[in-house]
């Protein structure tokens, strides 16, 4: 890992002024500091945010959920007000990495680094989130732009997540066996005013499967997507899954998650 | 005083290892101490145009940075084969020079080709930077089937062969086809796999300029075979020069047999610099470089009468060596390999050709099992097939073929001393309810899911030794082992062994052994190894001969302390040697109740006078003083654990994942020391085993770079990927050894695959696929299995 200027930021104007084309953000440090370690990544200056009170903690009312970025996934996952509101949304917070990462791993550094096997942007998808940052506001729908890419500008810090509460939800992955980061992730949503399925892992974004969305809406039943084939052209493909078997994941846990809400 | 040979003693070296006081090369700093970093090749296959360190050398830290032209300079040797393998015309296996440092050529990604000193890590890191390599790269040759057609990666090596080896009689084994009802072949490949220590290698070279001796601190599963081959090969310093100490070590499975690069080049280093220098491997760095175990591409035939007995076997493998032939690179595909692919069956006939394949790869070598696991999984994976085809019951036709009296003198080479592999099989079934199955898989059925059921019975050749037998087929030393059991005056025992433990437990079972035989309490007992310095030479742990073949050297060792004592206790208790008996710690005249305690004998030996004796000594004339006693035991022949296992597996049609359901392992182990000890061998193998069949699989891509280089993306199982094993035993005593006893640490390694692979494909109605069998490749089979379903209907 090469040197770095190391700077601790009391609130998030000082974060923001801090930051330049070549600064990153540390939260959890779940991908950053890997990154460095391996010389994939080196920054000048390293800006910890972990100390602003102000990014970490849950608030839940009747119609959403608001997370802190700095909020641990074990948090997250723990949280009784959230395993009631979402409780899917616990669930997938559970599930992500291992307990060491669970402790330290952020949801606004999972969603500001946007991996493309993350599990964080399908809630986000599909929990129709707006992300609060330290400038403005934005739609999930808009957020994710592509693979390790956001809306997100130099300098800009996200500050919460706030979940739209759905009627019914779930979420349910393969797993990587290696790394367990999601082969195919699907999070199923079903809102007052219709059904969202995000997909994570299949292609290089997490993005609303339009196809399964319409059919849920129409029938919410595992049926109605049963057997569904879908266009596998644009899916990853790597050793660990092809395209085409992605696209069958996609509906399996689709069907599944549908099963379970 | 009751046996401890037999219960489940906890372990000594436990609080050592979970408190964290294990001292590990890593954990060891020497004053003055620089850190090096190797510079590697990035491509698998090129010419080294032009190394240009001057930017680097100039860097802030840098102490010294040494290529391959200095070491060729200095005349240091490289790494060599331990075993010279012969190819059915005769002629002596071609290997190439493997440099410890590259000069004109790199054959793997990983190959190093200079070391950058330092002093400090920073600064070796970042001087490594700044060296200049201009490749000239070239076309790797990467897979195995087709490496003889590939571009010759070493001159003078045709196809890339190494040898071309026979083991059996091809003429038999035609007349046994000729004869034959039916024949059933299959195509397998043992995949590759990384062996993944949790420990990497390290090393730290020490030089003292003033008695000129080099220290290297290494994690070894050998030092004294280390230090033999980098003195006598290495031309590094003399042996009596040269100390190699391997401290903890934490797990090897054989990927530490081999001396490394690093080894070599740190302690030749460390005196031209004369300075210590530290290297610890980073783990993407043990995925590139330690060896690879595995990696054979097999075609092999079972010629059977319609009722199910054996005829005949062929077996033709092309076995991938990597870049370079290392210690037990040649004799893994060969002597460990072939023998046993007849497995535990009586064929009349048999025969076994390997054709060894340089390829530009990490080099392969000994992995937990060596050879046995693809020579259990080539004969197992036949007999399965066999049974399929003939509809006989999987374990009838094994219990048909099976010998009945033992010894047992397999078709080639072997001759088992001792088993009894109907017992173990049927205690395996009973174990599993195999008869069970049929309602077991119904009820899968009714959730959608296709459940299979997998047998094996193996049998393997380990506690590799009677050096005779293993330098006749070509190994470079004998396989002996020794050991030192020392009194001190006040009665406590150091046991030195030449053995190395890295996760066997050696400081609890030898222990075991030695209290037994001297009626010494445990705790008063130290075991010692790892240190060249320390005890006689040793050959080291691996094959699982550490008990079979050093365990008895320390038997053998403690039974002349006793003899001896015996002299002395006698002459103590006015008696004669013939009269005294020892038991449980007691030298004790027949017939009387006169008696003296091994410790009271200890210090006599010691103090053998007293100020009231007037010049008498207690020791018999000619009886010299102090009690310590040597033993180097070569056994008569190998050691043959054998048993059953059965698997069985529940897949989901829809994701293609397959979950373990159950696992039973059955095995003879002989006489066992410490059950519980041979349990966490048996998981630990079974966990390799398993892994093997269902997740790990080291893969190349055309280029020749590693796309499995971390955890990302190479599977290690873990914990919630097995279900409980369910293990027993079955026991015959070893005849071979006076304890009965047989090797235990890789019998789950060799078993568990096909064991596995059995019940997957089983469960897919008898479809072949390739380990590791991934959720993807069980998916494809699930799909083309309901296509053919669908026709058939």
């Amino acid at each position: 890992m090469k040197s770095f200027n190391y700077h601790s930021a009391k609130d998030s104007k000082e974060a923001s002024k801090l930051s330049s084309s070549n600064s990153a953000f540390l939260a959890g440090g779940m991908t950053t500091i890997p990154s460095m370690k391996l010389g994939l990544a080196s920054y000048k200056d390293i800006i910890d945010i972990k100390g602003i009170k102000k990014l970490s903690g849950i608030k839940v009312s009747g119609k959403s959920v608001i997370i802190g970025a700095t909020t641990k996934h074990v948090e997250v996952a723990n949280s009784k007000d959230v395993k009631k509101a979402i409780p899917s949304l616990a669930l997938l917070a559970e599930g992500i990495g291992d307990p060491q990462v669970r402790n330290r791993g952020t949801i606004g550094g999972s969603i500001a680094n946007n991996d493309p096997s993350a599990d964080y942007p399908s809630a986000c998808v599909a929990l129709d989130a707006i992300v609060h940052t330290n400038e403005r506001k934005i739609e999930a729908s808009k957020f994710f732009k592509g693979m390790f890419e956001t809306a997100l500008k130099k300098g800009e810090l996200i500050e919460a997540i706030e979940f739209k509460v759905p009627e019914k939800s779930s979420y349910q992955k393969h797993p990587n066996p290696a790394s367990r980061y999601a082969v195919v992730g699907v999070y199923v949503a079903k809102h007052k005013n219709g059904t969202i399925v995000a997909v994570t892992g299949a292609k290089p974004c997490v993005y609303n499967d339009k196809d399964l969305s319409k059919a849920l809406d129409s029938n919410f039943s595992a049926n109605s997507i049963s057997g569904m084939k879908l266009k596998s052209s644009d899916m990853n493909s790597d050793i660990h899954a092809s395209a085409e078997y992605r696209a069958n994941l996609v509906v399996i846990q689709a069907k599944k998650a549908v099963e379970a809400c | 005083m009751a046996s401890l040979v037999g219960s489940r003693v906890e372990r000594k070296e436990d609080k050592r290892f979970l408190t964290g006081k294990g001292r590990y090369t890593a954990d060891i700093n020497l004053a003055n101490q620089t850190y090096a970093i190797f510079i590697r090749s990035p491509h698998a296959r090129a010419q080294i145009k032009k190394l240009d360190i001057s930017k680097a050398s100039k860097a802030p830290g840098v102490v010294s940075i040494l290529t391959g032209n200095e070491i060729a300079g200095d005349k240091i040797g490289g790494l060599i084969a331990g075993w010279a393998i012969r190819s059915e015309d005769g002629t002596e296996m071609k290997c190439p020079a493997n440099p410890p440092l590259a000069k004109d050529s790199v054959n793997f990604v990983g190959d190093p080709i200079a070391i950058v000193i330092a002093e400090s890590l920073e600064e070796a890191k970042l001087a490594a930077e700044m060296v200049k390599v201009d490749y000239k790269v070239l076309k790797a040759v990467t897979s195995t089937s087709d490496a003889m057609k590939g571009d010759t990666i070493h001159e003078g090596i045709e196809k890339n062969l190494c040898f071309d080896w026979l083991l059996g009689d091809r003429q038999k084994v035609k007349e046994a086809f000729d004869k034959a009802d039916k024949v059933i072949s299959i195509d397998i490949i043992n995949n590759r796999l990384v062996p993944n220590a949790m420990e990497p290698r390290a090393c730290v070279a020490d030089y003292n300029s003033g008695s000129d001796e080099i220290t290297l601190y290494t994690t070894s599963q050998n030092p004294h075979l280390s230090r033999l081959i980098m003195s006598a090969f290495g031309n590094v310093a003399p042996e009596h020069k040269l100390r190699v100490v391997a401290p903890d070590v934490g797990g090897g499975f054989g990927s530490k047999i081999n001396v490394y690069n690093e080894d070599i080049v740190c302690s030749w280093a460390a005196k031209k610099i004369n300075r210590a220098i530290k290297w610890v491997a980073e783990r993407s760095e043990s995925f590139l470089t330690d060896i690879h175990g595995r990696d054979h591409v097999t075609h092999a035939e079972l010629a059977v009468t319609k009722d199910g007995k054996f005829l005949g076997f062929k077996n033709e493998t092309i076995a991938n060596l990597g870049a370079y032939a290392r210690v037990f690179g040649t004799v893994t595909p060969t002597y460990l390999f072939g023998p046993c692919a007849t497995g535990v069956y009586e064929i009349p006939a048999a025969y076994s050709n390997v054709k060894a394949v340089f390829t530009n790869t990490a080099p392969v070598d000994a992995y937990r099992g060596a050879g046995r696991p693809e020579a259990t999984y080539t004969i197992e994976r036949l007999v399965e097939k066999a049974a399929m085809e003939l509809g006989i019951d999987r374990t009838e036709i094994r219990k048909k073929n099976f010998p009945t009296t033992f010894p047992f003198k397999q078709t080639l080479v072997h001759t088992v001393d001792s088993g009894d592999y109907v017992a173990g099989l049927d205690k395996a079934k009973q174990m599993a309810d195999y008869d069970g199955f049929e309602s077991r898989k119904k009820e899968s059925e009714s959730r959608g899911k296709l459940r299979g059921i997998g047998v094996t019975s193996y049998f393997e050749a380990c506690g590799i030794a009677p050096s005779a037998a293993v330098m006749s087929l070509g190994c470079g030393v004998g396989l002996w082992e020794s050991a030192e059991v020392r009194f001190n005056p006040t009665g406590q025992v150091t046991v030195y062994t030449g053995s190395h433990s890295h996760g066997q437990s050696h400081q609890t079972t030898f222990a075991q052994i030695a209290a037994d035989e001297l009626g010494v309490p445990m705790e008063n007992i130290d075991i010692v190894h790892g240190d060249t310095d320390k005890g006689t030479f040793g050959m080291g742990t691996y094959g699982s001969r550490s008990l079979t073949v050093g365990g008895i050297a320390i038997v053998n060792a403690c039974k002349k302390i006793v003899e001896k004592g015996k002299r002395v206790a006698a002459k103590m208790l006015e008696a004669s040697p013939d009269e005294v008996d020892f038991k449980d710690g007691e030298f004790v005249v027949a017939k009387s109740n006169k008696k003296k305690t091994i410790g009271e004998v200890a210090f006599a030996l010691y103090l053998p006078g007293s100020r009231d004796s007037d010049f008498k000594s207690p020791l018999p004339e000619g009886e010299e003083p102090g009690l310590k006693e040597t033993s180097f035991f070569d056994p008569a022949n190998f050691s043959f654990p054998a048993g059953s296992h059965i698997a069985e597996v529940e897949i989901d049609p829809d994701t293609g994942e397959v979950k373990l359901e159950k696992y039973t392992a059955c095995d003879d182990f002989g006489r066992i020391v410490n059950p519980m000890i041979v349990e966490g061998q048996v998981h630990g193998g079974l966990a390799q085993g398993i892994g093997q069949a269902l997740y790990e699989n080291a893969e190349y891509d055309e280029t020749g770079q590693l796309m499995t280089g971390s955890y990302m993306d190479y599977t290690m199982p873990r914990a919630d990927n097995f279900p409980e094993f369910n293990i027993g035993y079955t026991c015959t005593h070893a005849t071979t050894n006076p304890l009965g006893v047989k090797g235990c640490g890789e019998a789950g390694a060799i078993a568990a695959p096909p064991t596995v692979m059995n019940a997957v494909i089983d469960a897919l109605g008898g479809q072949e696929i390739t380990m590791p069998a991934t959720a993807e490749k069980v998916w494809k089979a699930c799909k083309s299995m309901k296509k053919s379903n669908a026709k058939a209907a």
